[in-house]
């Protein structure tokens, strides 16, 4: 294992997690909160000397990187970045509980948005910007930023493996030849729409922080909110707004490069766009029809019901209204779409439609070979043949999802709340969504559960961003020992 | 620039491995995704799978948008349909197919309009004539060239009786009886940029920049056998070995075929009218004693086993045959081999992608770009030859007045049909080439980056 390149990979991450800060410093300045600009002083003062010595230790590394190094590299990037962006919490005070401060940012790096914190506005501002701001790098991911700021000079193709391990999806490609080039694209699309977002955001008459803190949680599909309330008190039309922003971050990155080319026509064709688009339109429809006796106007019926399919399919975790009151039926439905999720690619969470629509194939597949067993049969997506090895891969996440979602709702029910509150909480972290249902609804939080519980959810939120496998590994034998 | 590679054989890889590290956009198209996966995850580069020579495959792979596509599968009809199909998509792109039956280039050169080709690469024809250049100046490791042929740097070993051992290279002139400059030595391993004071020993590599009229002058003077070769001992009958005997056959030296399959040696005998087809196994020491191998001027061992190359050049050497040359086709033969006493070593995946490499700096050459680069020692140095225009700057100043970076040696200017050993009162003008000397890769893009 090349540890000192990791090393070195690990060291930049920090340093730009550090340069990440620098914003959230100046605007406690702004507003003359003197605890925050000395916790996010602290702070970084502490990551540029980390940074530098393990840059200084890591010197020498290796050329040598493959597939473990890659992800062991992305796993512990994220751990690292999460126990160091938790402390300007704690040291401002506002969080006394440096469990509560991790739970609080894992939550905002892994774009859950599940909170601890009960008075969300009562917070200094510089940390609600920063808790927000989590979001947004975590949504496309801090070694992806690495990726387009960095130039990797010769032979680089190992870059691959990260790319691999930190973006969402089964079958993980580039745009272009240049890995830099894809991080860069990547990451201009995601700022253009941010910044749109934003603007949209401002004409609604919203307070500029509270609209940057909200594009964040938009773009990412994190969804702290800047009100103790979520979005329920602000105007239709910036739920509206935030209701068509958090569909387009849920979908593929790739289908927006590809419009930008002018290719319209093989983003219309693309089965998990469609399957995407359908799916909420079919949940929105249903929706309506069984919450519609809550709510006076058809209109105010619409809105909900859309803001809601939207926020939790994209895995982002606004609210509008308490849901939790809504009909079974209407509660069951959010549960699918939490397992569901967005799009692969995308910035959103939960097993992906393009996982879902591969299952069902393999499925159908399999029941075909049963009747037809000398039937020599493929799966197809997009008119291509699917590798057998993406196939299985599905297969396997799919088996681990539901492990670790079952022994994560065990731990959970050792707290003693009900069942309905021990699965959506599971789900809720481990799909990235942010609020579930019961004592963990959209008007609750979580800072009810034990350590041990928000260690659970902790490891839950970092399995689901980064798609189980890289965090497995890490608990693997034989990541650890030499070849 | 935006280049499409189409098939990842040998020839593809090593391509992709050295254009990704000149920076160019690459794509690759493949049968084999598993092939495609390795070379993606290894160098910088997006893959396509499918079959490069279908329009749907190449318009995949932005065939529209790319500058040059390289077709080097295993097929020539596929390489040419290949190149044919991205013409007739995007006309303004450059072509280079490998092409290895004759008979094709003979028709791809003479029916231009039909077949758009920029380049055809033969990897064994190029093998073979680079063969036929060593054995006309044995005792040269290797030969570089330069400006169309006029300036060299070639290869040296120091053995125990050469005239150069304990000399230092500030005497070095006065052995030689002529000027040549030493711009660099491999020292266990080791490539160093040596100074006046540096003191040659024995086993050392030295790398010898001359213009090539005075080569003859230094191999004689160095008491370096100048006998001409008469009689060549091939081992193997593949492609190579057929091209070499042609042409050795034209330059009038007695040739000897050793090649194991009966079928190849009837068709060999049939088109080598002048070369001795004798059927055995090169692998067997009796065999090669019986065909005199003591007694031949060169051994050349071309058969498609590294091994068994290597094997018959060192058995040959040990008989006291005076050049041999080894062909290696994996990479990690030839590391290997660099530290036994093989004499010259091929590699005709090498070669071709080199010729490839220099065709791609030109389509690219701007203001002083470099024309071409070559690995020298091991590939620990490159020598890199580039056109001087007006734009150059510090043309017309002597070059003891230059500030160089450090590691950068100029190794050789050539004005028009002159090429000179640079001094201390040579300069260079615009219209001049110029070869420079560097220790470090891909460090120099144009003349300018010398300048300290």
């Amino acid at each position: 294992m090349n540890i000192k390149m990791m090393g070195r990979f690990i060291a930049q991450i920090i340093a730009i997690e550090a340069a990440f800060m620098i914003p959230a410093l100046f605007i406690s300045l702004g507003y003359g909160e003197w605890p925050g600009v000395k916790a996010f002083g602290i702070t970084i003062g502490i990551m540029i000397l980390l940074a530098a010595g393990m840059f200084l230790l890591c010197r020498k590394a290796g050329r040598l990187f493959g597939a473990r190094e890659g992800f062991v590299c992305v796993a512990l990037s994220w751990i690292v970045m999460s126990l160091l962006g938790a402390l300007p919490l704690v040291l401002c005070g506002q969080v006394p509980r440096y469990i509560d401060a991790l739970f609080e940012i894992v939550s905002g790096f892994t774009t859950t948005g599940a909170s601890v914190i009960a008075d969300v506005e009562g917070l200094y501002r510089g940390i609600l910007y920063w808790r927000s701001f989590t979001h947004w790098v975590g949504g496309m991911g801090v070694l992806v930023f690495l990726l387009a700021v960095l130039p990797t000079g010769n032979g680089a193709g190992f870059t691959m493996h990260l790319l691999r391990a930190e973006s969402p999806g089964p079958d993980v490609g580039k745009l272009v030849p240049k890995m830099r080039q894809t991080a860069l694209i990547l990451y201009c699309i995601y700022i253009v729409l941010t910044i749109i977002n934003f603007i949209f955001l401002l004409s609604g008459k919203m307070h500029w922080l509270h609209a940057l803190c909200t594009a964040f949680g938009t773009a990412g599909t994190g969804g702290f909110g800047t009100l103790n309330t979520s979005l329920a008190e602000v105007s239709p039309y910036i739920q509206n707004v935030t209701t068509v922003f958090m569909f387009l971050f849920g979908i593929n990155f790739s289908c927006f490069y590809l419009l930008l080319l002018g290719k319209l026509r093989s983003i219309l064709k693309d089965e998990e766009l469609r399957l995407y688009v359908c799916l909420a339109i079919a949940c929105v429809v249903s929706l309506v029809l069984a919450i519609r006796p809550l709510y006076g106007t058809l209109e105010e019926t619409i809105r909900h019901a859309a803001f809601q399919v939207s926020s939790i399919m994209t895995t982002t975790g606004f609210s509008t209204t308490d849901f939790d009151l809504w009909p079974s039926f209407a509660k069951g439905i959010l549960l699918l779409l939490m397992v569901v999720g967005a799009c692969a690619g995308s910035t959103g969470g939960g097993l992906k439609c393009i996982r879902v629509l591969l299952l069902f194939k393999v499925l159908g597949r399999n029941i075909r070979q049963i009747l037809n067993p000398r039937n020599v049969l493929v799966v197809r997506s997009n008119g291509k043949v699917v590798d057998e090895k993406v196939l299985s891969n599905t297969n396997a996440y799919f088996a681990a999802y539901m492990i670790i979602l079952v022994l994560g709702t065990l731990i959970l029910s050792l707290d003693g709340f009900s069942v309905e509150t021990n699965l959506s909480a599971a789900l809720a972290t481990f799909n990235n969504i942010g609020p579930g249902l019961g004592a963990v609804g959209p008007t609750c939080n979580f800072a009810a559960y034990s350590d041990l519980s928000k260690v659970t959810m902790c490891l839950m939120m970092l399995a689901g961003r980064l798609e189980i496998f890289p965090l497995l590994v890490l608990f693997s034998r034989s990541t650890w020992t030499r070849k | 620039m935006n280049i499409i590679i189409a098939g990842a054989g040998k020839v593809g890889k090593v391509l992709v491995r050295q254009l990704t590290a000149e920076g160019h956009n690459l794509t690759i198209i493949d049968q084999n995704s598993h092939t495609l996966e390795g070379l993606v995850v290894k160098h910088d580069a997006i893959g396509v799978q499918g079959n490069c020579a279908a329009k749907s495959v190449l318009e995949q792979a932005d065939v529209q948008t790319a500058d040059l596509v390289i077709a080097a599968t295993n097929a020539d009809e596929v390489n040419l349909l290949c190149c044919l199909t991205a013409h007739g998509i995007n006309p303004n792109i450059h072509t280079i197919a490998r092409i290895r039956d004759p008979e094709y280039t003979e028709q791809i050169m003479t029916m231009r309009q039909t077949f758009p080709l920029s380049l055809t690469v033969n990897p064994e024809k190029l093998a073979a004539m680079e063969i036929e250049r060593l054995l006309k100046f044995p005792g040269f490791l290797r030969r570089e060239s330069f400006a169309k042929g006029r300036s060299e740097i070639v290869e040296l070993r120091i053995d125990s009786k050469s005239k150069l051992k304990n000399v230092a290279l500030m005497d070095m002139t006065g052995v030689v009886k002529c000027r040549v400059l030493v711009c660099a030595v491999l020292r266990d391993g080791q490539a160093v940029a040596p100074s006046g004071n540096f003191v040659l020993q024995e086993g050392d590599r030295i790398f010898v920049t001359a213009p090539t009229s005075t080569l003859a002058v230094l191999l004689k003077n160095l008491d370096i056998t100048t006998r001409r070769v008469r009689r060549v001992l091939l081992c193997g009958g593949g492609r190579v070995s057929f091209y070499l005997a042609g042409l050795l056959e034209k330059d009038r030296i007695s040739v000897q075929l050793l090649e194991k399959d009966r079928n190849r040696c009837l068709a060999l005998a049939e088109a080598l009218p002048e070369t001795a087809v004798v059927q055995g196994d090169c692998s067997n020491q009796s065999t090669l004693d019986d065909l005199g191998i003591n007694l031949c001027d060169a051994v050349i061992s071309l058969t498609g086993l590294d091994e068994t190359n290597m094997i018959v050049s060192l058995y040959a050497a040990n008989q006291g045959v005076g050049q041999t040359i080894t062909k290696l086709s994996r990479e990690e033969s030839i590391s290997i081999a660099n530290s036994m006493n093989l004499g010259s070593i091929i590699s005709p995946k090498e070669l071709c992608s080199n010729v490839i490499v220099r065709y791609v700096r030109a389509m690219q050459n701007q203001t002083g770009a470099a024309v071409s680069v070559h690995a020298i020692a091991d590939g620990q140095a490159e020598a890199v030859e580039f056109q001087v225009d007006a734009g150059t700057p510090n043309c017309d100043v002597p070059l003891k007045e230059l500030k160089l970076k450090q590691g950068v040696l100029i190794a050789g200017i050539v004005h028009g049909m002159q090429s000179e050993v640079p001094g201390g009162e040579s300069r260079f003008v615009p219209g001049d080439r110029v070869v420079v000397v560097t220790g470090r890769r891909g460090m120099l893009q144009q003349l300018g980056d010398i300048f300290a």
